[in-house]
């Protein structure tokens, strides 16, 4: 063999060597998923049992439970749907079909682009300042939506806009020929089309904010609540109670975070345990979300 | 596009329809400014944020001079002669960081360069949406993970480890931001114009040659945006610290001891119960506005990186 030809079979073996390291390096991150899996599962399987959804936290760790907690979680997450679905998609169909090209979009966007780079924490803070002191909204359900809500704002105006962006102009163009105004086009035609990419985008943000504990340990979340909201739904007139938006809450990730920071063994198994069903959720969501994805992908051919 | 013949063409035939239509339009302009003012809604955040922050600090420093804050060596606000120097937990904020930077920036760029050049089209749609599973799993999982599997795994091998410590906090922050770093780096490698990359397999370059010498200096400006995007990650995360890396403010840059970051001290404080107006309540939004200065000084710094490597095609 020549020097060049060994030279050669140098540089072919370095460039296996990179696959190989590459391929180790993605399983870096899979091997830390699945062992954290099943050191969840170890630990927390056992007591996954009915009662368990169905008690409230205790001194005592086999008799503890997360009803409190899932019951805030949903509340809280419905607050949080509420607010930022309809919000952000609205700005993002603003910023996408009808914003002018002038310093104040381009400020809208630029900001935009830096809010998803705030700590969490930090919307923490100012939720706490602002709604629960200023707006005087106590440390309740009502702020923790709100503040979750502000949180994925901006994971839901960029899902949209880059959905509808992938909405060819020849749709919009025959809608217009057709007569239709601005807003019918995009209600009847720009929307529906992007529906999918918006949906993923909504999924994938609303599981971030399940598991999110920092922002609302801030705002005053409680850690042991041995009592539900009120139900908003009544047995009398006017059926509907919206009390239990001002109730204090907890929920699920801060059980966790705070049966984890108990020296005793027991504890830590129901936070495993908490931890499965959250992972569980998670995992779901962003699984339908993948779904979604790919199945929207391969459906609309323009 | 609307030209005068345009408009005049409008009015025109506005008369000539029923009225319905101008009250349409009146809707069109409503509802065009309700998604106008959600769009701005965003900016009120930002606003919100910065004044919040700005507002409250300034009544700390109404009580602790700003020296004192950034040249005393201990933070002992909770305690009954209490002291403000943040230095520990901006050095535990730092140690943490860097532990994770170390982890994530040379697992995330090894990724990226491997899913856009050498993975299968299949075998990348595969990866990818399992290896963002880990950005999507809640923190506070992770910090479970950090200190009961990584710390006694990490304890195997150094004996010393304390029961808290900011390694394996940081090891765990690290690989949680391994998909944020891998996913913006693959996307600026992909970015980069195929002619350049067949310029240098036409010199006979190997597809590790052209990555290492040719793509990832080509597509440096956006990796650094994700490097910078990591940083932010790693600064800000809460739970796994407050969770592996213990409370207590330790002004060291060792990261086999446990240290109090800006974030876990937060969440101590806001886990007691503290009156409203209290200087340790304040204490909390001054801890704030250092973390988002120190953002922000990554940020601009990774701004000057990425001009200074922009290339242009």
């Amino acid at each position: 063999m020549t020097d060049f030809e060994k030279k050669i079979a140098r540089n072919k073996q370095g460039d296996g060597l990179f696959a190989v390291v590459g391929l180790l390096s993605t399983f870096v991150g899979m091997l830390t998923l699945a062992a954290l899996i099943f050191n969840l599962a170890a630990d927390g399987a056992a007591r996954l049992t009915p009662h368990f959804f169905t008690s409230f936290p205790s001194r005592f760790p086999a008799q503890a439970g997360i009803l409190s907690a899932w019951v805030g979680t949903t509340l809280i997450m419905l607050v949080t749907a509420l607010t930022a679905v309809p919000m952000g998609v609205a700005a993002g169909v603003y910023l996408e079909e009808y914003a002018p090209k002038n310093w104040l979009t381009g400020l809208i966007e630029i900001n935009i682009a830096n809010l998803a780079g705030v700590p969490s924490i930090v919307y923490g803070l100012m939720a706490l300042g602002l709604f629960v002191y200023q707006l005087k909204l106590g440390q309740s359900i009502l702020s923790a939506g709100l503040t979750l809500a502000l949180l994925i704002l901006p994971i839901v105006i960029v899902a949209t806009r880059e959905s509808i962006r992938a909405v060819p102009a020849s749709i919009r163009e025959a809608a217009y020929a057709l007569g239709a105004s601005k807003w019918q086009t995009t209600r009847d035609h720009v929307l529906p089309y992007s529906m999918g990419g918006i949906l993923t985008g909504v999924i994938i943000a609303l599981s971030r904010a399940i598991g999110e504990t920092a922002p609302l340990v801030t705002i005053g979340a409680l850690t042991f609540i041995a009592f539900l909201p009120d139900a908003p739904v009544k047995g009398q007139f006017p059926f509907i109670s919206f009390d239990w938006l001002l109730s204090p809450f907890t929920v699920m990730p801060i059980q966790m975070f705070n049966w984890l920071s108990r020296p005793q063994q027991e504890f830590h198994y129901n936070a495993a345990a908490t931890g499965l069903v959250l992972m569980a959720m998670t995992l779901i969501m962003n699984g339908i979300a993948i779904y979604f994805r790919y199945r929207f992908r391969k459906r609309i051919k323009w | 596009m609307k030209t005068e013949a345009g408009h005049i063409g409008e009015r025109t035939i506005r008369r000539a329809l029923p009225v319905g239509l101008t009250g349409q339009k009146m809707r069109e302009h409503i509802i065009e400014f309700v998604m106008f003012l959600c769009a701005l809604s965003s900016v009120a955040v930002t606003l919100g944020i910065v004044g919040i922050l700005v507002t409250e600090s300034w009544n700390f420093f109404a009580h602790v001079s700003l020296v004192d804050f950034l040249t005393d060596t201990q933070w002992t606000v909770l305690f009954e002669n209490p002291r403000y120097g943040i230095m520990p937990l901006v050095t535990g904020t730092l140690v943490t960081s860097a532990v994770a930077l170390l982890v994530a920036l040379p697992l995330g760029t090894i990724i990226a360069i491997y899913l856009s050049e050498y993975a299968s089209p299949k075998v990348r749609e595969i990866l990818k949406p399992i290896l963002e599973l880990l950005s999507a799993v809640p923190t506070v999982v992770f910090g479970y993970f950090a200190l009961l599997f990584v710390t006694p795994l990490l304890q195997s091998v150094l004996p010393d480890l304390p029961g808290f410590n900011m390694l394996s906090a940081g090891i765990v922050i690290g690989v949680m931001i391994i998909p944020y770093v891998s996913s913006l780096s693959e996307d600026a490698i992909k970015a980069v114009p195929v002619n350049i990359r067949e310029g240098s397999y036409a010199m006979g370059a190997t597809r590790f040659q052209t990555a290492v010498r040719v793509l990832v200096p080509s597509a440096f400006s956006g990796i650094a945006s994700a490097y910078v995007l990591g940083f932010s990650r790693a600064v800000g995360e809460t739970m796994i610290v407050a969770v592996a890396a213990g409370m207590q403010p330790n002004l060291t840059l060792n990261p086999m001891e446990g240290a109090a970051t800006i974030t876990a001290y937060i969440v101590q404080v806001s886990l007691g119960d503290l009156p409203h107006g209290s200087i340790a309540y304040q204490s909390i939004f001054a801890a704030g506005l250092t973390l988002m200065g120190m953002t922000l000084l990554f940020n601009i710094g990774g701004y000057f990186l990425r001009k200074r490597f922009r290339e242009i095609y």
